[in-house]
């Protein structure tokens, strides 16, 4: 019994198995940039109020004492109720990372690297 | 061309040129040994050694394949490698030994395709056993260039088998068993 060496459908199974490895590429450059994307972290008496993205412009009232506003990937505190107004004059934040606090109020505003899943045992699932 | 002796009886015959087999795996690991691959995942191996795997598939079944493979890591292992390598090596060879049987069961494949799939099935064992052992690193991440490595190492393992096995054939033992 002779062994062949080559038939068509090598082709079709060397190609399959070539697709696999750039599909896993594909899937995996998506989601190392999804690690980078930074967000606006707001946190109140150090607990998450909630994670926002830069990239969409909008303003965010925080409970009754506090509004952000997100513009052009910069966050600034818009107003607040605290009598010392010191988050509202502080620079604003970008993706660049930093953050605005107001300490009456206990709201902490900064910049966290979103992470996608978190820890990157989960990647390939 | 040298004279092929004769051992009367067909099972030592066999287990005679199953030695042989082994012998020439532990020589290709000895060279593949050699060879720093490891720059990449560290402790992978190449999976040169396909070749023998391959004829052995070709003239008896998985079962000496497998046999004559545990014997070649273990061989390599103690002597050129650690405890991970061996891991690594084990689990690339059961899982392209065992990609290697099914396709060539279903007959529908030449040689070069065979042995490229288990090429890159040998590294993708390889690279599972990575992620179960040493944790904290993606190692999957290196799965898309092994992959296409291990295609490419599989077409030149499944040419040197085939140019090998066309000189082999009616040489090695008579006992062959087509479907295990």
């Amino acid at each position: 019994m002779r062994t062949t060496l080559f038939r068509k459908a090598d082709i079709f199974l060397i190609g399959a198995v070539a697709s696999a490895a750039v599909l896993l590429l594909v899937l995996y450059v998506r989601q190392m940039s999804c690690l980078r994307t930074p967000e606006l972290e707001i946190l109140v008496d150090s607990r998450i109020y909630g994670t926002y993205s830069l990239s969409e412009d909008q303003e965010i009232r925080i409970g009754e004492t506090c509004v952000c506003t997100i513009e052009n990937g910069r966050v600034m505190m818009k107003t607040a109720d605290c009598p010392d107004q010191v988050c509202v004059h502080t620079k604003a934040i970008d993706k660049n990372g930093g953050s605005i606090v107001c300490l009456p109020n206990k709201v902490i505003l900064h910049i966290i690297e979103a992470s996608d899943g978190g820890e990157v045992d989960t990647v390939a699932g | 061309m040298g004279r092929w002796i004769r051992l009367p009886d067909k099972k030592i015959r066999k287990l005679a040129f199953l030695g042989l087999f082994a012998a020439a795996a532990i020589l290709i690991g000895y060279v593949e040994a050699m060879i720093p691959v490891s720059l990449a995942v560290p402790g992978i191996k190449l999976g040169l050694c396909n070749i023998v795997v391959l004829l052995l598939i070709e003239f008896y079944s998985w079962r000496e394949a497998l046999a004559v493979s545990v014997v070649r890591i273990l061989a390599i292992g103690f002597l050129f490698g650690n405890l991970f390598s061996i891991a690594y090596a084990l689990s690339g060879s059961l899982f392209s030994i065992a990609v290697m049987t099914l396709l060539k069961k279903t007959g529908k494949f030449g040689i070069l395709g065979i042995s490229s799939v288990g090429g890159a099935a040998h590294n993708t064992g390889q690279v599972v056993m990575a992620c179960l052992i040493l944790k904290g690193f993606p190692w999957q991440l290196y799965l898309p260039v092994l992959l296409l490595t291990g295609l490419a190492t599989g077409l030149v393992t499944g040419m040197t088998a085939y140019l090998t096995g066309s000189r082999l054939r009616g040489k090695v033992s008579p006992e062959r068993q087509t479907d295990s």
